[in-house]
């Protein structure tokens, strides 16, 4: 991987995209891991009649955690997150693909960092969770 | 900042009267803060289950950003969650919606979470506000949450985060 500099890194970088397509396993995995008990994410009887989605719920901040590994795996050990946010804007359902990625916005040489716009977008290319995340890349 | 008096905030367009100051009361109440223990085997589950690629994650060595996510909540007996499962979170008014969705976070990083960290999180509601959606009413719940590590007497800055919970 060629050495991450803010002197050679241009605005419009794109950083690498990665698809996801949760499974009944892998929600219960992360919704134990978090000790979140939330029927919407296991329970399609509740999910469909009583809060009238059309399906399991994937995790807003599973795609969050998503969103910000986009941000981890292009630094690896080059650099730090600094601030991190996202937003869930609409929802996404078991066996959705769905596809994370980013692009860096500004490059601030001076302070050696770097403003980086993400998105989770869903298989019609809807961006359902967008994202920023500002890192410092080391000198 | 939403206008105190009535849970409205300028631009919003279209809302309703669902926040009373009753509800608007509870802005600027705290937890009582909240130890936790940061063990790598918690790492390591979490970054399996969120599929983590990068090495000092899947060996528990570092904790991914947003590996504290509800980590705050208070360890709830079966019997005591809410119909839809999720825990009583004491640190929120009676709302007129009930029904919970994910909204959206904000962090700043200082420092990494490793193993063996030993925790201190304290978080305070910071806003209340109400939106009109497409699909009807929403109230947005706003927290502060600040986590430092203990450092023998010292307590040091690891991260803060804004927290957006929504209720429709």
């Amino acid at each position: 991987m060629p050495r991450l500099s803010t002197h050679t890194l241009d605005v419009g970088t794109r950083l690498a995209e990665r698809t996801f397509e949760p499974t009944a396993v892998s929600l219960f995995l992360y919704n134990a891991a978090i000790w979140n008990a939330h029927r919407i994410h296991y329970d399609k009887a509740y999910t469909t009649e009583v809060e009238r989605y059309p399906g399991i719920v994937v995790d807003g901040p599973l795609q969050g955690d998503w969103l910000s590994q986009v941000v981890t795996e292009w630094l690896g050990d080059q650099g730090e997150l600094v601030e991190f946010e996202y937003s869930n804007r609409r929802a996404a359902y078991l066996g959705e693909r769905l596809c994370s990625g980013g692009v860096v916005t500004t490059v601030d040489q001076a302070a050696g960092t770097a403003t980086v716009e993400l998105y989770i977008k869903n298989a019609e290319g809807t961006v359902i969770s967008p994202g920023r995340a500002v890192v410092r890349l080391r000198a | 900042m939403s206008n105190r008096g009535n849970g409205r905030r300028e631009g919003d367009g279209d809302q309703g009267d669902l926040i009373t100051p009753e509800i608007l009361s509870w802005i600027g109440r705290s937890d009582p803060p909240r130890r936790l223990e940061v063990t790598r085997r918690d790492i390591m589950k979490y970054a399996i289950a969120t599929e983590q690629r990068l090495e000092k994650y899947r060996r528990g060595d570092e904790a991914p950003p947003m590996f504290l996510y509800d980590a705050h909540q208070s360890l709830t007996p079966i019997e005591a969650l809410r119909p839809d499962g999720l825990w009583v979170d004491t640190l929120l008014p009676e709302l007129p919606l009930t029904r919970v969705m994910a909204g959206g976070i904000r962090h700043k990083y200082y420092r990494p979470i490793t193993a063996g960290d030993r925790l201190v999180v304290t978080r305070t509601l910071t806003d209340i506000y109400e939106k009109h959606g497409t699909s009807g009413p929403l109230i947005f719940v706003v927290y502060a949450l600040k986590v430092e590590r203990e450092d023998g007497e010292q307590r040091v800055l690891v991260m803060e985060e804004t927290r957006r919970r929504i209720f429709r």
